[in-house]
């Protein structure tokens, strides 16, 4: 299990309502492979914007980013692409879920975003709930410790047959999963 | 403690009780439905290591996005699907004639009010129509599923939006759904739980209702709901689903909603999305006159049996206009073999339309793309940028009424204007 909560690096910025077929078009979704899928990533908005994709760490956007499709692909794509973590105004909520659940840190701060500069360093510590923007710091409300769990195994696939080798599947799901209710008062805006 | 619908369909799935929004729950959902995506689960499956599953009758496959398969590749993927389902027993398998998921689902009795479902796909809140939960989740939630039985939901919000009718001659429920999103936009219902009331709602078939709770998600909702009624209890006594197989949830008076919107539909002109975003939404006169290349009635939003009726009494008697390709991909096996034997087909071809197997079609971009500069007015519900071919084209979203009258003119065309 990781223990690094802090992720990020150079930023590509992106406005708000990035839909799914802009991060990959449908006609890709027969693959599932991360590195293949990455070639092809905000193919529709160019070959530039792509480079720039491929050489940044963090994801910035507006409101609702990952809107559309329920592809999975939208977040392993990013992933195959080199981005560790994806910080916006808000999420739609099939995006924010295959996000954890394939292992990308996705965190919801319009305070940061405002602050972003396109290409700037933009750093995320998901543990402390801290978007860090140069000399900034813009806080969030921390994943309740069951996202938090699957993020940190690598996202709910690789959670759940580290669980299995340990033989004491639904045992620590449901455990993970108590857990989580218990918290949840205190971090409604981040779990969709 | 009043209760919304979510509230009440969420604390059945998951045995807990007053739930209230923000929480999070283990939910076991009822269903599990995977399209042609199902082959990426069972890929999944393999890599976990896995062969014992929770409960092989809640897994429902439908290969509608990619069918007939267009190469090799996917081709193998249906074979993979196909052999699965075989091999584990998986009943509620639907091959490449059936049709779109959600509506072959419906059709065949596998949706009941009161359900959680979960499905690989956004439009899972279609299932509202029924008066069940459905939801969009990513392929390694339906796998995990298959696993364990369950996923975690938190609880959500409630918008209430109140429709009045009837409306105008020439408007349908895509024009209704148009205006919706285009007044509370892409992400106006995010997150939440939307129920459709009032008196329009009241007086519409399943088959509208799947209108209306299909598009709520361009709102960005989680799920919609309508009522269970009468209406609700035809549709499934001839889907061959027994009354005591389920249990209608309605939400309390005095439930609380986070916005409650009122729509009076007794004045609504035809409307219509124009590029590249849904809640990009004006009426149709505004941008009436632009050229098309393409027209497809298609799409789990609309081409069901009525829509097919709508565009063919539009298309009755008239043809196509020259250099225009009108694709009908009706959206299943049943309501293509209804719109074959009363002539509703015959009418839609011998105006000039291309009418294709039912399944996901164009609007999943398997087949009817279009090239660069082209323009597409399509029933679907997304009209992303390169959703249908080239990335510099361009796609149009209305009503089937709508579409059809702008096949006869080649362009954008007010359906008021024909009919008259």
């Amino acid at each position: 299990m990781a223990t690094e909560h802090r992720v990020g690096g150079t930023c590509i910025t992106f406005g708000d309502d990035v839909n799914t077929d802009v991060i990959i078009p449908g006609r890709y979704l027969v693959s599932i492979d991360p590195a293949e899928l990455a070639e092809h990533a905000f193919e529709p908005l160019g070959p530039e914007v792509q480079r720039r994709l491929r050489a940044s760490s963090v994801v910035v956007a507006g409101r609702n980013f990952g809107c559309g499709s329920a592809r999975e692909q939208a977040s392993t794509c990013l992933i195959g692409a080199g981005i560790t973590a994806v910080v916006a105004a808000s999420f739609s909520r099939v995006f924010f879920r295959n996000a954890i659940n394939t292992g990308l840190v996705a965190v919801e701060s319009p305070e940061a975003v405002t602050a972003v500069q396109d290409g700037g360093e933009v750093w995320v510590d998901y543990a402390a709930g801290v978007v860090e923007v140069g000399d900034e710091r813009f806080r969030f409300a921390p994943y309740p410790e069951a996202l938090r769990t699957i993020l940190e195994a690598g996202g709910l696939i690789a959670y759940l047959t580290e669980q299995a080798s340990k033989g004491a599947s639904s045992k620590a799901s449901s455990e993970a999963s108590s857990k989580a209710s218990s918290k949840a008062s205190s971090t409604e805006e981040t779990v969709r | 403690m009043t209760k919304t619908f979510a509230q009440k369909a969420l604390e059945r799935a998951s045995g807990e009780t007053g739930l209230v929004p923000g929480q999070i729950v283990d939910a076991y959902p009822d269903l599990y439905m995977s399209h042609t995506a199902s082959w990426r689960c069972i890929r999944t499956l393999e890599r976990m290591g896995v062969d014992t599953l929770y409960d092989v009758d809640r897994i429902a496959m439908v290969m509608d996005h990619i069918s007939p398969a267009n190469s090799a590749k996917t081709a193998g993927d249906h074979r993979l699907c196909r052999e699965f389902a075989e091999r584990m027993g998986v009943s509620k398998f639907y091959d490449v004639n059936a049709g779109i998921a959600h509506v072959v689902l419906m059709e065949n009795g596998h949706i009941r009010p009161g359900q959680l479902i979960i499905g690989t796909d956004s439009h899972s809140t279609i299932y509202g129509a029924l008066g069940a939960f459905g939801t969009g989740v990513g392929f390694s939630e339906i796998t995990a599923a298959w696993v364990t039985g369950k996923l975690w939901l938190r609880v959500p919000e409630s918008i209430k939006i109140v429709i009045e009718g009837p409306l105008p001659p020439g408007t349908h429920p895509k024009d209704i759904m148009l205006r919706l999103i285009g007044d509370l936009t892409a992400d106006g219902a995010t997150y939440c739980s939307v129920e459709f009331h009032g008196s329009y709602v009241e007086s519409l078939s399943v088959s509208e209702r799947m209108t209306l709770c299909n598009l709520a998600m361009e709102m960005g909702a989680k799920n919609a709901f309508v009522p269970p009624d009468d209406v609700t209890r035809r549709y499934l006594a001839d889907a061959g689903v027994e009354p005591d197989g389920y249990e209608e949830l309605l939400p309390d008076a005095g439930a609380e909603y986070r916005q409650v919107v009122d729509l009076d539909g007794r004045a609504l002109a035809p409307q219509i999305a124009v590029p590249h975003t849904v809640d990009n939404v004006v009426p149709v006169d505004e941008v009436a006159g632009t050229r098309l290349n393409q027209v497809f009635i298609g799409s789990c939003a609309n081409a069901k049996y009525d829509d097919l009726v709508i565009a063919a009494e539009v298309l009755a008697g008239n043809k196509v206009a020259p250099g225009v390709r009108l694709i009908v991909t009706p959206a299943s096996s049943t309501v293509m073999s209804k719109a074959a034997s009363d002539g509703v087909l015959s009418t839609l071809i011998e105006a000039g339309a291309t009418i294709t197997n039912p399944g996901c079609g164009a609007c999943a971009g398997n087949g009817g793309a279009m090239a660069d500069g082209e323009v597409t007015l399509s029933t679907a519900n997304r009209n992303f940028q390169g959703r249908m071919g080239s990335y510099q084209s361009q796609i149009y979203l209305s009503s089937p009424a709508t579409a059809a009258a702008s096949a006869i003119r080649g362009s954008i065309t007010n359906p008021q204007d024909v009919l008259r």
